[in-house]
């Protein structure tokens, strides 16, 4: 009942907004709760809730679910390739360069000796932000990390990880005390105490715009781009060719930025990571 | 028209219900759930084997390398000894041609030496025998020469002596014991 209240809602926006409002752009960069096939028709996802919390499943948890099982398959894949012999072929060659890509170029020198504790969470990071940024260059698939709520998520696990790592290695008042400067007023203290607790905060609240926001801009650019076809309806000739090529061209650099903010993500989470297990002191 | 790329409306206006910046717990909940299942499923499927074997074959590697260094060190250390084996034969062999020749040498003077010595000796002895046979024969034809002297004396006496010689003879003879 719900369900078709709230299509009949959605067609008359889309309708609605069609008109020459940005509605329609937000409605394909927004999260909802079915997957749309136009002109194929669309997919309801259930609507769940736990403790009074809506955990229902939406477009953007369903596609972060299947790039989770993609990555699983492949990843077997590859880690099956490695039973049969030590040379690498075929995909395990691409998977292989971003391993140890990942593990020599952003894990090793940031977190230092015992990083191998790390790597496999950094490597899940970079896989699952990599390919999640990546789907949204599929039709019909959505970018998973466009949304905040998705970023925040991974942000807060990289909060959680930086202060586990603190712990871990100093203490837990070894750490906290570690985050204040030595041989500090006490009077310093009374700013410098409120600015390291808001600074533990700043850090993942960084990572989690900064991925939401680059995610989220790309599209919103080449939608955009693509409206100006429909808003200059009477120019249609001349407007297609360029704002076409202008929304490939992004399409193109979306690519590079898929890869740039994987890497900026647990390039970043390892530095706060390293930076939390070597205090100075 | 234009109201499509403002992005004011992107954010603050969707009559649909909700806007970009809405945070919406259900996806926070899920995402956690899906990458905290997925960290540990590959971490147990995934990275544990692929990174062994990253690992296992740099290892292999680096023995490997390390191996063929070693080889090459001992193949070296070989090549060092044969090389000091054989300047030492040859030093060795050298040494044993300098010592048969010096000993050669020393046999060769001292059988010169032996043989001159010899030789000599065999001259002196020649010389000494012939001395001696000289001597000898010297001695013979003395007392042959004494002999037939007596002899011829004897005759010539026979044949001159009488008493008045005789007796001018022995007087000569007292006369000179006197004097003495």
């Amino acid at each position: 009942m719900t369900n078709t209240i709230q299509d009949t809602v959605t067609v008359a926006d889309t309708v609605h907004k069609s008109e020459g409002g940005s509605g329609w752009i937000l409605h394909h960069v927004l999260d909802s709760h079915k997957i749309d096939f136009t002109p194929f028709g669309s997919i309801n996802l259930p609507h769940l809730s736990l403790f009074g919390l809506d955990i229902s499943i939406t477009k953007h948890i369903f596609f972060s679910w299947i790039v989770a099982l993609l990555l699983i398959v492949l990843l077997v894949i590859v880690a099956k390739s490695y039973k049969k012999s030590l040379i690498p072929k075929g995909i395990t060659n691409l998977f292989e360069i971003i391993i140890i890509f990942v593990r020599d170029e952003i894990v090793k020198p940031t977190i230092g000796k015992g990083y191998e504790y790390f790597l496999p969470f950094h490597l899940t990071i970079f896989f699952f932000v990599l390919l999640s940024n990546l789907f949204g260059l599929i039709p019909y698939s959505t970018t998973v990390t466009s949304n905040i709520a998705v970023t925040a998520a991974l942000a807060g696990i990289s909060f959680v990880a930086i202060q586990f790592a603190g712990i871990r290695s100093n203490g837990f008042f070894g750490y906290f005390k570690g985050l204040i400067p030595s041989g500090m007023p006490a009077l310093l203290l009374i700013i410098i105490i409120p600015l390291e607790i808001l600074g533990l905060f700043t850090k993942p609240f960084a990572l989690c715009i900064r991925l939401f926001a680059n995610m989220i801009a790309g599209h919103v650019v080449i939608l955009s781009l693509i409206g100006l076809i429909f808003i200059f309806k009477a120019f249609v000739y001349v407007v297609a060719p360029v704002a076409v090529g202008f929304a490939l061209f992004i399409y193109l650099l979306e690519i590079l930025v898929a890869l740039i903010q994987a890497y900026i993500f647990t390039m970043l989470t390892a530095l706060f990571i390293g930076m939390a297990v070597h205090q100075e002191h | 028209m234009l109201t499509g790329l403002n992005l004011s409306i992107l954010i603050f206006a969707f009559e649909g219900g909700g806007t970009i910046i809405d945070v919406n717990p259900g996806v926070i909940f899920w995402t956690i759930v899906t990458f905290v299942i997925l960290m540990f499923i590959l971490k147990k499927v995934a990275w544990k084997p692929i990174l062994t074997a990253l690992d296992q074959r740099e290892s292999s590697i680096r023995e490997s390398l390390e191996k063929a260094e070693n080889a090459k060190e001992e193949a070296e250390k070989i090549l060092l000894k044969n090389q000091e084996m054989l300047s030492k034969a040859d030093e060795e062999s050298k040494k044993l041609v300098n010592k048969s020749r010096k000993y050669a040498d020393g046999l060769k003077e001292q059988m010169l030496k032996e043989s001159k010595e010899q030789a000599q000796k065999i001259v002196n002895d020649a010389t000494l025998e012939i001395e001696r046979q000289r001597e000898a024969a010297f001695e013979e034809l003395k007392s042959q020469v004494a002999e037939i002297a007596v002899q011829a004396a004897e005759k010539i006496l026979r044949k001159n002596l009488n008493m008045e010689t005789q007796k001018k003879i022995a007087d000569n003879f007292i006369n000179e014991i006197t004097k003495n």
